[in-house]
């Protein structure tokens, strides 16, 4: 935490950047939060736990912060791997993004540029996720059961969009289910609204998602929302071998063809 | 004042459910919320805060305002029967739930009254709790209110010592709720009552004379960088009343809804033109608390937009906390 405070105030004195987003103490016991800071004097707020779940990648691509300057952010290896996926779409480079990266033992990283944290990444393994609930159980499950299952969840959304907004990857200005000329998606909350609008979310973060499960954790209302994305991460992983958020030079994989992609899937 | 026991309240509430549809708070993987028409036995009567409102009772995420359907010469408008709506009686809701309803009310039919949304609260039988627990997020006492605050409830339990409930009836619906169970109650025993204490946290007066003051401050943008922009604050609150207009279409035949909306997001006030007046989300946080505690008051609602119920503050992913923000602004 010391080397954090203290590496963030020297990166705010040199102006090697205009902020600092990072974790500090939030108002309540056993609340963390984004903290954001741009002078050396504040750097003694920052902290660095198991408990900053948070993925701080989320506030790289919004335009009030782009405007700042060049952004260091603290990274765990969720949103490490978030930036190079982040990175790939071309949303941010070096230019604008300085890692501030822990190890799995909450050890402050030296990292100058992107290309250090992919190859960081290339030596250890991913930690798996955490989900609400195992996958597996998911999968055991017959195709009117998983029905029930997701009925009865997708049912109690509210369409407060608290996944959206807490996702990095779900960048995007103007979101499909805004448009209204045409409207693709209902607008309202009812059962067949929820469920366009949660697998479209679903297969847009196709190979896109990096499984940090923040989308979960925002859900006021405790939608296991991670189990799509894990499902469709898995698919990517099985189908095409293919791992979001590896490399910042990975071709996206949907939109690249290769000959040797399965086509078992077409009917 | 009367008093009534656990049993007899069970009896009073199956009653109830014989003849209307009666809403109260049920826990279940770690969540409280309003469930309809429930077993007596699974009512969790110490909850603190259930995790949604009970807004929806009255303003529900999808009210339909009116059907149509057109053919190649006319285009045909249905209204909604209100007379079909049914009866509801809300259970068991605390004073800042109760409270709340006041100002949805006024929203709704200060100057113009909206019929369907009068007529599910004219069918509304509101049964209040007085708070036995609170946590750290309950500000009642700051807006005026008391974890034992009859306002707007119908009938108001208070728990008791001896493990019965103090009953008080309030309203001529209370009454019309209880004269067919009046045997149920008895004279009050003098048994002490159980809530809990809430420690006022500001002064609504000055934080309202200085929120009026305070449109271009630096606070909103220092205080919201981390808010992300979503709704959660906003459909757990409440209070909170704003809505869009929708039509669900199906070729020739449609309705038109009104469903949720929350200031929070981007395009709630984004023009046509492309032009947004609220650019940046310093400026939408800034409306949310400006509404609730400057342009509400100003209104002579007889409630600030806020009951203090803490909902949005348990419920923000990213620990935007009103109550903190509240205190700050009463320095």
């Amino acid at each position: 935490m010391e080397k954090l405070q203290k590496k963030s105030a020297e990166l705010l004195q040199n102006k090697t950047v205009e902020m600092i987003i990072g974790y500090e103490n939030g108002c309540n016991f056993n609340k963390i939060r984004a903290s954001f800071i741009s002078v050396p004097e504040m750097t003694n707020k920052l902290i660095f736990n198991e408990k900053c779940t948070q993925n701080l990648a989320v506030y790289l691509t919004k335009p009030e912060i782009k405007k700042m300057g060049k952004i260091a952010v603290v990274a765990p290896i969720f949103t490490m791997r978030t930036i190079l996926a982040l990175a790939s779409e071309n949303q941010i480079s070096d230019e604008n993004v300085l890692v501030l990266g822990f190890s799995q033992n909450n050890e402050l990283l030296d990292f100058q540029t992107l290309n250090d944290v992919e190859k960081y990444l290339s030596q250890i393994e991913f930690p798996t996720l955490k989900e609400k609930m195992k996958l597996e159980e998911l999968e055991k499950m017959t195709l009117e059961e998983r029905e029930q299952f997701w009925k009865k969840e997708l049912s109690k959304c509210v369409k407060c969009f608290a996944c959206r907004a807490a996702c990095p990857l779900c960048y995007c200005l103007r979101c499909a289910v805004e448009s209204n000329q045409p409207q693709w998606v209902e607008v309202t909350s009812s059962p067949l609204g929820n469920f366009e609008w949660h697998i479209l979310r679903a297969m847009h973060l196709a190979g896109r998602c990096t499984g940090c499960g923040n989308c979960a954790t925002a859900c006021p209302l405790n939608i296991p929302l991670d189990l799509l994305n894990s499902k469709m991460a898995k698919t990517m992983k099985e189908q095409f071998n293919f791992i979001s958020g590896k490399s910042a030079k990975q071709e996206s994989a949907l939109s690249t063809f290769n000959n040797n992609d399965k086509e078992n899937f077409i009917l | 004042m009367k008093e009534i026991t656990k049993e007899k309240l069970e009896k009073f509430f199956n009653q109830i459910k014989t003849q209307k549809n009666i809403f109260a708070p049920v826990s279940q993987n770690e969540k409280t919320e309003f469930v309809k028409n429930p077993s007596f036995a699974n009512i969790n009567f110490d909850f603190i805060q259930t995790t949604q409102s009970a807004k929806h009772l009255v303003f529900p995420r999808i009210e339909k305002l009116f059907e149509y359907s057109s053919s190649k010469t006319e285009t045909s408008l249905r209204d909604v029967d209100t007379n079909l709506f049914s009866e509801v009686v809300l259970f068991a809701a605390h004073p800042c739930d109760a409270a709340a309803f006041c100002v949805l009310n006024q929203v709704f039919t200060k100057d113009y009254v909206d019929e369907i949304f009068a007529a599910r609260m004219e069918k509304l039988t509101i049964i209040g709790l007085a708070c036995k627990n609170s946590d750290e997020n309950c500000f009642c006492t700051s807006v005026n209110l008391s974890p034992d605050s009859r306002k707007n409830s119908d009938i108001f339990l208070i728990p008791l010592k001896n493990g019965n409930f103090a009953v008080e009836i309030l309203t001529k619906k209370g009454e019309n709720l209880v004269s067919q169970s009046e045997n149920l109650f008895e004279n009050f025993s003098n048994s002490d009552f159980l809530i809990t204490s809430v420690e006022k946290k500001f002064e609504l007066s000055k934080v309202t004379a200085k929120a009026g003051t305070f449109f271009e401050n630096d606070f909103w943008k220092t205080n919201s960088l981390r808010c992300l922009g979503c709704g959660a604050c906003a459909f757990v609150c409440p209070v909170c009343s704003c809505f869009d207009i929708q039509d669900k279409k199906c070729g020739k035949n449609g309705e038109r809804v009104r469903c949720w909306d929350s200031c929070g997001f981007s395009l709630f006030t984004l023009h046509t033109s492309g032009h947004n007046p609220r650019e940046i989300q310093s400026q939408r946080w800034r409306q949310r608390i400006l509404h609730k505690f400057s342009y509400i008051p100003e209104q002579e609602i007889s409630q600030s937009g806020c009951t203090g119920c803490g909902r949005c503050s348990r419920n923000c992913p990213v620990d935007m906390n009103l109550l903190e923000q509240l205190t700050e602004l009463n320095k």
